[in-house]
């Protein structure tokens, strides 16, 4: 008994012990912050690569696919169907993608891949990801009549305030119109001659606004059904006609089903209408850009803006924007072939790996634009496949499984970690690295808490010696010297356990308060892609480190306790 | 009460020293403290181990409190050799049948009165076992402060106390483990006169009173006339007076 009472009266009179447990206490601090920001940035970093990855990919080695993907697919579900939950095919093939901006075309080697609208979505995140609600819930690649969202949809399902898009007010129809009719005037004003997406006047703008007020009216959905003849695009002269029938909650309406290329598509369900075949320029040579589309594309959000120093996000283009995409055909060698897409939303996984160097097609225009269709029988080949399976499947497992069956000269299989496999081993080992370091810090506290225990030792020899003459036994004195260790291990680490969550939970405000104190900005949205610093606190990790820091403590004080104990009565009662 | 040394029977003795020796080493050379002591203490007996300054009179009080093993000899408690137990043994008879009062007081500065009073039965007694008998410990504390006329000092701390005050408590202390023997080591020697008699009118009282057996270590003539025997301790041997 006596030694709890000593060691809570020593607790409470001697600060100087105390002092020594602040370096525990910020030791543990520092751990459960860093810990947590690391676990959330990892976690944040792997929800993004798995977003728009799916859990397994299988992919041939060659650009040029493998044939009968359905064969594929139903080889691949005999050998694991147990755990396959749903799968779809792609192709993905280098490219480059051109836009102008200002005059000056804009060129980005992207990876390029065709994926199936109806049933991508169904193997990773993607279609969370886009920026029109309505190709959140099912993905088109028809350009929408604006609507697209003028704030991160992510941040704003998760209570934060993300980065501001207000050029995507515009976007759709209406941008494309825009344009449309300001490259139109430029060019009647110019002759033909000259920039039609250089900077216009001002005076030009004005009249843009009006041609587009004179729209506007013929818009108006009260008399909807005007001339929506498609077999009459040249009417280009009249703004006001074309436009109704761009109506995108109709997308049927302006594409022709009889048009070609839509034989040649065998990936896409009969009689399903494509809003994207109609637009092919080599077919339509005088299609109006102010009413029709190219095949839409859906480009990542790091493609087509920047993110500025105050988290507002700046366009290059919008949806409604066509741009040129320069990819190589199927076959050996490949030839470069190039072709004008419709921007028709972004997607934004926030890992900017992907953002910007993703970009998405809908997989039968690829397929047919590549030569990877099978003139004979139609059968379009893919070069991935890629594999969503049950929650809590085992990955590699399946994975292995496949492996078995597919040879791996032809085939690569690999996971969604395998894929970011070096990134992610990357964070764990700096994680590693940063605890290491940490707990010595911790350790080097138990230095501390060594020395100031040999001070108190011998500062209460007297003391001591008087509990030996009253019987106490020497395991009872290093018992007082441990338990006061392990009380101002428990201190600080308790303390240091409030400070760490108190930190961690209040991190952006903090963020906040020294941006706002020192006018530095600590954590930058344009490079990290985060709107707010995340952090994951795992009850174990913290367990751990609290467990970690207070052995320290009860460690250190080991030596003094020891020496204590070995305290000669008569010798400590006469020490003064 | 006074002298006459009546022959003790060794089994009566309560506390006997039998050919006790001990030396330090000091310097170079070895220092011969204690060469061989003999000597007893009865039951009830009031004995005072007077002599000079460094002649050992307080290693041979070490010595019979435990705190300290002879060279060679033996100290007897009811007839049984006790210097030789073992480290828990002795630690156990420390606890519960010496009691100690000396020259410095040596409270526990962290403690109250109180708590410095029930410190013995704290060391003696594990956590639970402690709680369940606290209410009891604490009655016998206070009374014990009580008569040695500290009942409203319980909660004052050491510093807070005068000298004779922190004594008498040092006493209770030494009392409260109910000891068969109380082994003061110059108890006035810090004290006033008037402190110091109090202390030694409070030891004779319970020597009288209560039958306790009593050795007190003194270098004063005048002290060592209370008890009821004095033991003259020259160049490490018993010199009776």
């Amino acid at each position: 008994m006596y030694k709890l009472l000593l060691c809570w009266r020593y607790l409470r009179t001697r600060w100087i012990a105390l002092a020594s447990v602040v370096s525990v206490m910020l030791g543990v601090a520092t751990m459960i912050v860093v810990n947590a920001v690391m676990a959330g940035f990892s976690h944040e970093m792997q929800t993004r690569i798995h977003g728009i990855l799916s859990d397994l990919v299988f992919e041939s080695h060659s650009l040029s696919g493998f044939q009968d993907p359905q064969w594929h697919m139903d080889e691949i579900r005999r050998a694991a169907g147990d755990q396959i939950v749903g799968m779809t095919p792609t192709v993905a093939v280098p490219a480059m993608l051109s836009f102008q901006v200002r005059g000056q075309w804009l060129t980005r080697q992207v990876m390029f891949i065709g994926i199936d609208e109806t049933t991508h979505a169904k193997v990773s995140d993607f279609g969370g990801f886009l920026q029109h609600p309505e190709n959140r819930r099912q993905l088109s690649f028809a350009l929408r009549d604006g609507g697209y969202d003028t704030a991160d949809s992510q941040a704003a399902a998760s209570g934060e305030q993300g980065p501001k898009r207000p050029a995507l007010e515009s976007a759709g129809w209406p941008h494309r119109k825009m344009r449309v009719a300001r490259e139109k005037l430029w060019r009647e004003r110019n002759g033909s001659r000259g920039d039609p997406a250089g900077q216009p006047t001002r005076p030009l703008d004005q009249q843009v606004d009006a041609v587009l007020a004179a729209t506007s009216v013929a818009e108006d959905p009260a008399a909807p059904a005007t001339g929506a003849d498609p077999a009459a695009p040249a009417t280009g002269a009249d703004p006001a006609a074309p436009a109704t029938g761009a109506d995108p909650a109709a997308p049927g309406t302006s594409a022709d089903p009889a048009a070609p290329g839509t034989s040649a598509d065998p990936a896409r369900p009969a009689g399903r209408k494509d809003p994207f075949q109609t637009a092919r320029p080599e077919q339509a040579p005088t299609m109006d850009p102010a009413t029709e589309q190219f095949t839409g594309i859906v480009p990542g959000i790091g493609l087509a803006s920047f993110r500025d120093s105050d988290g507002v996000d700046r366009f290059l283009v919008l949806p409604g924007d066509d741009v040129k995409v320069t990819f190589p055909t199927a076959g050996t060698p490949p030839k470069a072939v190039s072709d004008t897409f419709t921007i028709v939303d972004f997607y934004e996984s926030k890992m900017s790996e992907y953002d910007s160097n993703f970009v998405f097609v809908p997989i039968a225009a690829l397929q047919r634009m590549r030569g990877m269709v099978d003139p004979q029988t139609g059968i379009a080949s893919v070069n991935s496949i890629q594999i969503r399976l049950k929650p809590g499947a085992d990955l590699d497992g399946v994975r292995d499984r496949l492996r078995k069956v597919f040879p791996a000269e032809m085939y690569a299989i690999s996971t969604w970690r395998d894929k970011q496999g070096p990134l992610l081993s990357a964070v764990e080992m700096e994680m590693a690295v940063l605890n290491i370091l940490l707990f010595l810090i911790v350790a080097v506290a138990g230095f501390g808490i060594l020395a100031i225990f040999f001070m108190i030792v011998v500062e209460k020899t007297r003391d001591i010696g008087i509990l030996k003459a009253l019987g106490a036994s020497a395991a009872g004195i290093a018992g007082i010297f441990l338990g006061y260790g392990l009380f101002l291990g428990l201190v600080g680490a308790g303390v240091g356990l409030a400070l760490g969550l108190a930190i961690t939970w209040n991190i952006n405000q903090i963020r906040a308060g020294v941006e706002w104190f020192t006018g530095q900005r600590v954590f930058d949205p344009s490079i990290y892609y985060f709107f707010k610093i995340p952090t994951i606190v795992d009850p174990w990790t913290v367990a751990w480190i609290i467990a970690g820091a207070v052995g320290i403590a009860v460690a250190a004080s080991v030596l003094p306790a020891l020496r204590a104990a070995r305290l000669h009565p008569v010798e400590a009662l006469r020490h003064d | 009460m006074t002298d006459a040394p009546s022959r003790p029977n060794h089994d009566d003795a309560i506390l006997r020293v039998i050919g006790v020796r001990k030396s330090y080493r000091s310097g170079g050379g070895l220092l011969e403290v204690l060469r061989g002591v003999d000597f007893a203490v009865d039951p009830g007996g009031f004995v005072a181990i007077v002599g000079q300054s460094g002649c050992g009179k307080s290693t041979l009080l070490h010595l019979m409190g435990l705190l300290d093993a002879p060279d060679s000899g033996e100290v007897r408690l009811n007839g049984e050799r006790i210097d030789d137990l073992s480290a828990a043994r002795r630690d156990r008879l420390r606890n519960t049948c010496i009691g100690m009062v000396f020259q410095s007081y040596h409270l526990l500065p962290e403690l109250t009165a109180l708590e410095n009073v029930l410190a013995p039965l704290m060391v003696r007694h594990g956590v639970l076992d402690w709680l369940q008998r606290r209410g009891e410990a604490r009655e016998r504390a206070r009374m014990l402060l009580d008569r040695f006329g500290l009942g409203g000092r319980l909660h004052h701390k050491p510093r807070q106390l005068s000298g004779g005050e922190m004594q008498r408590v040092a006493i209770a202390r030494a009392l409260v483990a109910e000891p068969r023997v109380l082994l003061a080591d110059e108890p006035t020697g810090n004290l006033d006169e008037a402190s110091g008699g109090g202390i030694l009118d409070a030891l004779c009282e319970l020597n009288h009173r209560d039958g306790l057996s009593i050795v007190l270590v003194t270098h004063d003539a005048a002290i060592a006339r209370r008890a009821a025997r004095v033991v003259r301790l020259t160049a490490g041997r018993v010199a009776d007076a």
